[in-house]
């Protein structure tokens, strides 16, 4: 069932020791380090990582290649590697699953980024809230100093590499590289204006060359297999594989690892096995939570960077929400908005109060509160959040707004004109009634009502009055007669 | 302890946590964890003898605690329940169970109960999506977690 699935990323994952550097070593660990020191030149090295055709996997989708070689032409005394391991994205944890699976793969990435771009010192910014990545990370590095892979003249040659870990302290926004480099520095994480990039002046005031942890995991492995082998999986413009944390409705739920091209309904059917409890698929949310919700038409999109983007979604680090016909759309994009209105610095404005008008007029229409002008306002707004906020977030995070209103237009004129939520979500556009004929007046429902709004003698038809109800669903869990409707 | 000797407590500790970063403010956000995990939380005396230490103003050590989720100023309770509400957790209900908790130990997230022994909290995702939703209380993790679940996991710690 999942054999639509190859392994790059995760090679190692589940089959090493991850606490054993002798089980990296014995998979080819260290193996392209040492060719790149002693066989190759940096600008060599960058060339085989541009022609894999390998692109950022944090979001951006920037070439690495090219990255590197932009860090490697700065000229400066000191210059610094950076892996991102902040992997705030809620629904997300294939980071996560690198470091602790296969750590070393990370930092024999990273002491090849510093050969390249000539750098010897790098950090790893993580999650505070993962300590036992943090743990095997530390385990590795101790590991790779003991044995010469790492620190100062890595086997015996004129190169050293030194890492240190950095710990995030919760802030989705770190994951923008700079306000990634402000929060290492000691600051609340707020982004800065691009130019100058990190890789002419990022920590430090140094160039700093920023990957994320799945970036990094690819390295080795095009370097040991050769560029062409990488490049000729995947699609045109996107190349190799791409990691996604499966969730939400569909039966296998977990980590899958699938060539870029693959489509969503491969990914959701034939890997995902399809919606749980035999209900009916209504949207898929990638890269979220920045990202849209597709539908049943787009899912024949094959996943890569620009398929995604021209759906009018995003590729994203790769956490994959399968929704069935039980969520409401206008909840979700909801959802997705009070975390952008939590996770928003406050430095530029559109992001900061725009999101919050978009929060208000969208808890407005769930409390059936909504009006037709409401629709137009959304959108309005939702696009000069997007065209004006200073950073990645911001520029993202009307997406999901966007994308339900185009693919679920219904669903909101449902919610504003007719105060009816379809999907029974919204507590307040909906009603619990008992059926006369099914109503045996055995009282349970009665006796569990917290607002006591049932009313009713033993043997007699029961009544809810709709005034006290407070909609909490008690009652229809303790009916056995069917009794009991949400409409 | 009268004040002032509680304050001269907090000093030495601090400069204790500090001095292992040779007294860095570019290494604030790591002694702030230390100085957390020491408390258990970042009230106002610890700031400010941070700062003091450091040499930064008080102001930005409060607006870096302020702006970082991982740091709160309120003591968590004896045992702190954490209610996860990444997407994964969201589809699966997860705000009914927080709903459920809150109303059964009369606090809002965010809050302590008055006897100290139960605080509520939400995160985003734990990375635990297959089981969603979930709910951690201390290091213990509870999956597929029920509303009608929530008065037994309760009962656990009475």
């Amino acid at each position: 069932m999942k054999s639509k699935q190859i392994k790059i990323a995760l090679r190692n994952c589940g089959h090493i020791d991850p606490e054993r550097i002798e089980d990296y070593i014995s998979y080819d660990g260290y193996a392209a380090l040492g060719r790149c020191m002693f066989e190759d030149t940096p600008s060599s090295v960058t060339d085989k990582i541009k022609q894999s055709g390998l692109r950022g996997r944090g979001g951006g989708g920037f070439p690495t290649g090219k990255k590197w070689e932009l860090c490697a032409a700065s000229v400066s005394d000191k210059k610094y590697v950076i892996c991102n391991a902040d992997e705030g994205d809620p629904g997300a944890f294939m980071d996560r699953s690198v470091l602790e699976g296969d750590p070393h793969s990370v930092l024999e990435a990273m002491a090849i980024c510093g050969y390249c771009i000539g750098a010897d010192e790098g950090y790893i910014y993580i999650r505070a809230e993962y300590p036992l990545a943090i743990k095997r990370l530390k385990i590795a590095i101790a590991q790779a100093e003991e044995a010469g892979l790492l620190g100062d003249r890595i086997m015996g040659s004129d190169f050293s590499f030194k890492i240190r870990l950095k710990y995030g302290a919760g802030a989705f926004v770190c994951g923008e590289e700079t306000a990634l480099i402000k929060s290492m520095e000691g600051n609340r994480g707020e982004p800065i204006m691009k130019p100058p990039y990190p890789a002419q002046k990022g920590y430090m005031g140094k160039p700093t060359n920023v990957n994320n942890v799945e970036t990094f995991a690819n390295v080795a492995a095009i370097l040991n297999r050769g560029a062409e082998w990488f490049s000729s999986i995947g699609t045109e413009g996107s190349k190799g594989t791409k990691v996604f944390a499966l969730a939400g409705k569909v039966k296998n739920v977990g980590l899958v690892e699938v060539p870029m091209g693959t489509t969503l309904r491969e990914l959701i059917y034939e890997i995902g096995g399809g919606i749980k409890s035999g209900k009916k698929f209504k949207a898929v949310q990638s890269g979220e939570p920045s990202g849209g919700c597709l539908t049943e038409k787009h899912l024949d999109t094959p996943i890569d960077y620009e398929s995604l983007k021209a759906a009018g979604s995003m590729m994203g680090s790769g956490g994959m929400i399968v929704m069935d016909e039980d969520d409401c759309m206008v909840a979700v994009a909801k959802f997705y908005l009070e975390f952008i209105v939590e996770e928003s610095c406050g430095k530029c404005v559109p992001c900061r109060e725009g999101n919050k008008v978009l929060y208000n007029i969208l808890d407005k229409i769930t409390h059936g509160k909504g009006e037709l002008s409401d629709l137009d306002k959304l959108k309005n707004f939702g696009n000069i959040i997007k065209s004006t906020s200073l950073c990645g977030l911001g520029q993202t995070a009307p997406n999901p707004v966007l994308s339900t209103l185009d693919n679920f237009y219904d669903e909101y004129y449902d919610h504003v004109v007719n105060k009816k939520c379809a999907a029974k979500q919204c507590r307040s556009l909906i009603t619990y009634r008992i059926i006369e004929e099914n109503c045996v007046g055995c009282g349970a429902c009665k006796r569990v009502c917290p607002a006591e709004a049932i009313s009713g003698e033993l043997k007699q038809k029961h009544l809810i009055d709709q005034e006290t109800c407070i909609k909490c669903g008690a009652c229809i869990k303790k009916c056995r007669f069917n009794a009991i409707v949400v409409e | 302890m009268s004040c002032s000797e509680k304050q001269e407590q907090i000093k030495k500790t601090i400069a204790g946590i500090c001095s292992e970063f040779n007294d860095d403010p570019n290494e604030l956000i790591a002694i702030l964890h230390k100085a957390q995990g020491h408390y258990g939380f970042l009230p106002k005396e610890v700031q400010s003898a941070i700062a003091e230490r450091i040499g930064v103003p008080a102001s930005k050590v409060y607006g870096i605690v302020t702006f970082y989720s991982y740091f709160t100023m309120e003591p968590k309770g004896k045992y702190p329940i954490s209610i996860c509400m990444g997407t994964a957790c969201y589809v699966q209900g997860a705000e009914k169970v927080l709903q459920e908790f809150e109303s059964r130990l009369e606090i809002k997230n965010g809050q302590t109960t008055a006897d100290g022994k139960f605080s509520i909290n939400t995160l985003r995702c734990i990375g635990a999506c297959g089981l969603a939703p979930v709910v951690m209380i201390g290091d213990k993790v509870y999956g597929n977690v029920k509303t009608e679940e929530v008065k037994k996991i309760i009962s656990e710690y009475n």
